[in-house]
């Protein structure tokens, strides 16, 4: 193979960028089209195979018994009985499995089977293989383990002050997980200059992916030594680093992880989770395939979702709504392990200054251990939480200034290609044609405030809110200096041209995205490209379905790939044909003189005369995202190589007298950058519209309280598809989508994310829209009917017309944050660092 | 319940016979599955909330998790493999595969089974009849419009109508 020769790189870029985010649609001839997704007819005819649809010869079924407590140290575990019954062939306890594991460095705090101590009802305990399923099952229930009851954290403010006992001994101290204190600028001087402060508290509750699929894996140790894991996880790369860590002495490269199409992901199968330890351990133990397929109600206690979040904002305008100062502070509910959390705590603070300017800015974040299901990201990331807050914020601050709270935003757009305070580099930038579209497309400015009433007596309003979102995240989750993507191309004399790369696709079309790329630059038919992913012993890292990052990492490194193909094959056909490489075109599978169409040959000749001519084809491409210009501590959280936009005009018809609502149309608006697949893209605003309704409107990951004596305690109220409520046809209301092109020049072709941020203005908006129709403010998410008839009840008691957490000084926690890393903006002539920044002490050499 | 008898039974699935033996206590979920390897057929909850193994008996859609196995025995049983004549995929899986109405594809065969009985009963269902039809069907990608939009297209083109999916629904507005 011929990697990486640079005498075949690609002499002079043709474009200002390496990425062609300039080129015409109409130029190109995949690029934009809605043509099928690569994999689209196997998944219409039930020939995907997800994880569970694996099986093997003598596979066993292994299952796990799951803590009954939710904070409570193990006395002793009797497996004599289950072992003994009939069917049995393996049982593991935490004294297998002493290496602990997470998914980031920092958070090293999980052990596939607790060790010593359960800390949330579902903490699994013990693994048991058997020949069937329920044979596994019956002897779990066999197993006798003698807890001691400890006593349990339920919520923020409980974990701030208990000090003892602590669920983890690492932290900051106590129950506190993180603190973050930044602050970029001159608060003071920037709330003096202000027309109009105000201080809002929201809380938004917690809740979870719920995707389709449960998780499953299947784990199988060879004789040769070799383990392998088939697993639906969107992250096989950091799965595969976690078990070589866990498995020691294995050698990693003696391990390897498929990652089996996700049937749903969400942000759900991101970390890696204790039954795929316990499986491959179980897999070394039995020396049989181990099947591990988990039930619905596990998957709620695998979670890793939506943080709840508690946040207190304090925004300073001017008279047109400019934010000369934003103090923001959040309080998350991590539940019992680290997970993402340190990113999700620098995630509730890192986007505010993306979407609007913030001239002086001072984020507060602290995360909590509690005894609950552990939190990690959702679609949207810690990001969407303190945009409800904001959102919200925001359209109370154009009401007090009296302004259309569209207006208030069109004039208030964050700069393109410039840096905010908290130095993140903002490139194309389309929230102002979106904000247009949807304010044009819903006749916001005739129908907002009119209080329309509809035949069955419910009042009408329109709600407005925007967002910005990552294309990815700027540094990877361990450090390192390696490629974020890495696309491999072999090309065959066959004419097949086959992609390798690590990514995985949870059903966003990532493996669809490396063929339409590498199609157009070789001007090839995308479904006749084979895709090879996430499969660790045959693709190039990637680090995973995460943060939207597949589409510009994955899609860049594809385009390296192909274009160096392309490069290759140029000489070869050059020489046969005797016309230059520079007038070779590529398109309709031939390669051709641009000056004289009829002298060519197929893409198959071409790739015949290049492979006669250099020997066996193959060329690679990597990814690695642009340095980040934020250099404080914290500041690694937020970077991405561009940032997408969205705005939403939710309508809802609000029952007066009850607080029940509907929401018959939405208009969505999306700056994508470009829509590499236009109705796939579509799928995915649409899905986030979707899933943000979900949100505002029912969904919740709600926890039995204290008033629940015993066990049950912290119990996940509602593990089951009936009774955590989500969207069914009925809610989904009518869609319009504007998909805004502002190519950005860091991705391809000019594509930013697009499956994540239209999420974020749903809640808001809806909360917004509540407003404009019956005159009450929900600050809290779900902005469920109760809330909204609660705040109505107040409004007829002559109280202030909201329901929310308390603004009072008892709203939120106390907590000492300590001093905060002070950074100067960019606009006082600040370098990205803290200037009272301690000393970093160096590492210790290994 | 470990130790129970197996039975042994004829199934028609997909309008071939297949013998199996099998505890008498499985679902038709469970025996597609485990006993005659039709894995298309998903399961998101095993306790009929979420639709994903609807399945046709009679050509009546049905939860297979629901549903015993035994009772299944000596009717005509339609899974997300048989739906396909040949190579040749019904309209309905065209419109899906062609709309991106399947995108982790995981509720799709669940979707298609209902989607498909209504559409051999109702030759121009309204978008109202299709949300009826697949009250019963979660899906967490789609927003399920995509669905919506690949039931009416196909239902469309099984009319004879040459349709194509509108500008809106493909490019937005």
């Amino acid at each position: 193979m011929v990697l990486d020769d640079p005498t075949t790189r690609p002499a002079q870029a043709k474009t200002e960028s390496p990425w062609q985010h300039d080129k015409k649609k109409e130029d190109m001839q995949w690029i934009g089209k809605p043509i099928r997704k690569v994999d689209a007819r196997s998944k219409v005819s039930g020939l995907q195979r997800f994880a569970d649809d694996l099986s093997m010869p003598r596979m066993l079924h292994m299952k796990l018994l799951r803590s009954t407590h939710a904070h409570a140290e193990i006395v002793s575990i009797d497996v004599s009985k289950a072992a003994a019954l009939p069917g049995v062939k393996g049982i593991l306890t935490g004294k297998d499995l002493p290496i602990p594991f997470g998914i980031l460095p920092v958070s090293q705090d999980e052990h596939a089977l607790c060790p010593d101590r359960v800390r949330f009802v579902g903490d699994p305990v013990v693994a048991i293989a058997a020949t069937e399923e329920e044979i596994a099952w019956e002897a779990c229930r066999l197993v006798d383990v003698q807890y001691r009851e400890l006593q349990t954290i339920g919520g923020v403010h409980e974990a701030a002050a208990t000090m003892e006992p602590r669920l983890h001994d690492y932290g900051v101290r106590g129950n506190i997980h993180r603190l973050e204190n930044l602050e970029f600028g001159d608060l003071a001087a920037g709330f003096a200059k202000a027309d109009h402060v105000r201080e809002d508290t929201f809380f938004f509750e917690g809740n979870t992916h719920l995707p389709m699929e449960q998780h499953a894996s299947l784990a199988h140790f060879d004789k040769d030594g070799k383990l392998t894991i088939w697993s639906s996880t969107q992250t096989p790369h950091y799965l595969h680093r976690a078990l070589a860590r866990v498995l020691h002495p294995l050698p990693a490269h003696h391990i390897r992880v498929v990652a089996t199409p996700n049937g749903g992901g969400f942000g759900g199968k991101s970390d890696p989770f204790n039954h795929e330890v316990a499986a491959a351990k179980m897999a070394m133990l039995t020396g049989r395939p181990i099947k591990v397929a988990l039930t619905r109600e596990e998957v709620f206690h695998c979670h890793r979702g939506r943080h709840p979040v508690l946040m207190r904002s304090k925004v300073g305008v001017t008279k047109t709504g400019r934010i000369l100062s934003m103090d923001f502070q959040a309080y998350l509910d991590g539940g019992a392990y680290g997970s993402y959390g340190t990113a999700s705590t620098f995630y509730t603070g890192a986007l505010q200054t993306v979407t609007y300017p913030v001239e002086n800015y001072h984020f507060r974040g602290a995360r909590f251990f509690t005894c609950k299901a552990p939190c990690g990201p959702k679609r949207g990331h810690g990001t969407v939480q303190p945009r409800f807050a904001v959102e919200v914020q925001l359209d109370k601050i154009a009401c007090d200034l009296g302004i259309d709270p569209a207006q208030l935003r069109l004039q208030n757009l964050a700069p393109r290609e410039s840096l905010t305070a908290n130095f993140l580099r903002i490139g194309s930038m389309g929230l102002g044609t979106c904000i247009q579209k949807v304010v044009d497309g819903s006749g916001w400015k005739t129908r907002r405030g009119k209080k329309e009433v509809t035949k069955d007596g419910r009042i009408r309003g329109l709600g407005l809110a925007c967002s910005s979102y990552l294309s990815g995240a700027g540094l990877p989750i361990y450090w390192n200096g390696l490629p974020h993507s890495g696309v491999q191309l072999k090309l065959d004399r066959s004419g097949l041209v086959t992609a390798f790369c690590g990514s995985t696709d949870i059903g966003q079309g990532s493996d669809s995205v490396l063929g339409w790329i590498v199609g157009e630059v070789l001007g090839i038919d995308p479904l006749g490209i084979k895709v090879v992913t996430g499969d660790t012993d045959l693709t190039p890292v990637d680090l995973g379905s995460y943060s939207s990052r597949v589409t510009l990492m994955t899609g860049n490194a594809a385009m390296q790939a192909a274009e160096r193909a392309r490069e290759l094959i140029s000489k070869g056909v050059s020489e046969k044909l005797g016309v230059p490489a520079s007038r070779l075109v590529f398109a309709d599978s031939r390669v051709f003189d641009a000056e004289n169409p009829k002298q060519g040959m197929t893409f198959q000749d071409a790739v015949i005369c290049t492979e006669a001519r250099f020997g066996t084809i193959g060329t690679v491409g990597s990814y690695t995202p642009p340095a980040s210009a934020a250099k404080f501590r914290g500041g690694g959280v937020g970077p991405s190589p561009s940032y997408s936009y969205s705005a939403a005009i939710v309508e809802v018809e609000v029952d007066p007298e009850t607080g029940i609502y509907r929401v018959p149309k939405v208009w969505m608006a999306h700056d994508i950058g470009r829509a590499l697949n236009a109705a796939v893209a579509m799928g995915q605003i649409e899905g986030s519209v979707y899933m943000g309704l979900g949100e505002a409107m029912m969904e919740e990951s709600a926890y039995r309280d204290r008033t629940h004596k015993g066990n049950r305690v912290f119990l996940h109220k509602i593990p089951s598809m009936l009774e955590y409520k989500s969207p069914s046809v009925f809610e989904m209301p009518e869609v319009v989508t504007y998909v805004v092109e502002d190519h950005d020049k860091n991705g391809p072709f000019g594509a930013k994310e697009v499956g994540q941020g239209p999420l974020l203005p749903m809640m808001p908006a809806i909360a917004n829209a509540v407003f404009d129709a019956v005159g009450v403010r929900v600050d809290e998410n779900p902005i469920s009917f109760e809330k909204v008839f609660a705040a109505l009840q107040a409004k007829k008691e002559g109280k202030e017309p909201r329901y929310g957490p308390s603004t009072g000084a008892d709203g939120v926690p106390v907590v000492d944050f300590g001093d905060s890393l002070k950074i100067k903006t960019p606009w006082q002539g600040g370098d990205g660092t803290a200037w009272n920044e301690p000393k970093r002490e160096k590492k210790a050499a290994k | 319940m470990t130790d129970a008898k197996k039975v042994l039974a004829t199934f028609q699935v997909n309008g071939e016979p297949h013998e199996v033996a099998f505890a008498p206590h499985k679902t038709l979920l469970e025996v597609l599955r485990e006993e005659m390897n039709l894995t298309g057929t998903k399961h998101g909850c095993e306790l009929g909330e979420c639709g994903a193994c609807t399945v046709q008996i009679d050509g009546t859609p049905i939860l297979s998790c629901l549903s015993l196995a035994v009772d299944a025995v000596g009717r005509d049983v339609r899974t997300v493999e048989g739906l396909a004549q040949g190579h040749e995929l019904t309209p309905l899986q065209h419109c899906m595969a062609d709309l991106g109405a399947a995108q982790c594809g995981y509720c799709t065969p669940g979707v298609l089974m209902t989607a498909e009985a209504l559409l051999r009963d109702n030759k121009s269902p309204t978008r109202d009849d299709i949300k009826q039809a697949l009250a019963g069907n979660l899906c967490r990608c789609t927003g399920y419009l995509k669905i919506f939009e690949a039931v009416e297209l196909a239902a469309a083109r099984m009319r004879g109508e040459t349709a194509e999916p509108s500008k809106e629904s493909i490019h937005g507005s």
